[in-house]
């Protein structure tokens, strides 16, 4: 079993690389057509987000552990490597910066009423960044058996840079998103290859140690694949 | 019967976005790395270093082909 504090750890950071897009969308619809609606758009969209992890925890829960983690390994081990081979780019491109705000158009903002324009943007942001992380954190916190600590892994990053996001405004599009989608693809990589191919029936050399091998080894990749795009894009520069 | 074919076409949409990526060649060779080695398992083989080997060099071959795609455009 994957203990609980690397559960946490991970949903944690997984939840935190979509809770600053959704953060950075709601704050930006907020701010430029009106925080009641936005706000009402956001909470249907953590209400729909809540019946789809019930939901799914509910489905994956009565696959039995073998099947589940080939499964679940092998669909961690895919979105990982996206994210790991995005990650790479991205910070060999722009190295810790941020993202920029969404232009939201505040023309037309009714005087009274729902905003439904604000309802839908919110509503649509938080639905769509965060259907990926739902679909992690129930897959990762299933087959780890951790189901209620790696949602609570994800709840508190929502809270935590919902909170920076309000509290500190601007603080939330200066932390470097690009750098944490690659250290999430690392550890999602990692489980991923480690539970699908102990589901396929490999014994890992040194054991549940092989985790930290297969950290080591993807990390030490990404370092040396992130200096190889780096070190392309001076060249191209040179040569235009 | 619209709405519902187009519900139909977001949802597989957002799976295949989710699953396979914009990379397609990198989900095609993992899959069958897993494959390969769960039929080597079966001949008693451990082949644990299969597709760790294959992630590191298709996510190479991925980066090397969209800094080229780039390149060229």
């Amino acid at each position: 079993m994957t203990g609980a504090g690397v559960v946490l750890l991970t949903t944690f950071l997984a939840s935190s690389v979509e809770a600053i897009e959704m953060v950075i969308i709601v704050l930006g619809v907020g701010a430029t057509r009106g925080w009641r609606s936005a706000l009402i758009g956001a909470a249907a969209g953590f209400a729909v987000l809540t019946v789809i992890v019930a939901v799914l925890g509910l489905a994956l829960s009565a696959i039995p552990i073998g099947p589940l983690r080939v499964l679940v390994g092998a669909l961690l081990l895919l979105f990982g490597l996206q994210w790991f081979r995005k990650g790479i780019a991205r910070v060999a491109e722009r190295g810790l910066a941020g993202m920029r705000e969404p232009e939201v158009q505040d023309a037309d903002v009714p005087a009274s009423g729902i905003d439904w324009v604000a309802f839908v943007l919110s509503f649509k942001g938080v639905l769509l960044e965060g259907l990926e992380i739902a679909l992690i954190v129930v897959s990762f916190g299933v087959s780890a058996g951790q189901l209620g600590l790696s949602v609570a892994g994800a709840t508190a990053a929502v809270v935590v840079i919902g909170v920076i996001g309000f509290a500190l405004k601007g603080v939330v599009t200066r932390i470097p998103r690009s750098l944490l989608q690659l250290v999430v693809g690392t550890l999602l990589t990692s489980f991923g290859t480690f539970w699908a191919l102990e589901g396929l029936g490999v014994s890992w050399p040194q054991s549940d140690l092989d985790i930290v091998a297969l950290l080591l080894v993807y990390g030490l990749t990404a370092v040396g694949y992130v200096r190889l795009e780096q070190r392309r894009a001076h060249r191209m520069m040179e040569v235009a | 019967m619209r709405a519902i074919v187009s519900a139909a076409v977001g949802v597989g949409r957002f799976f295949y976005r989710f699953i396979v990526g914009d990379d397609w060649t990198v989900a095609l060779v993992i899959v069958l790395g897993l494959a390969a080695t769960g039929l080597l398992v079966g001949q008693g083989i451990q082949a644990w270093w299969l597709v760790p080997l294959l992630a590191i060099a298709m996510t190479g071959v991925s980066l090397f082909r969209s800094t080229k795609t780039v390149r060229g455009s």
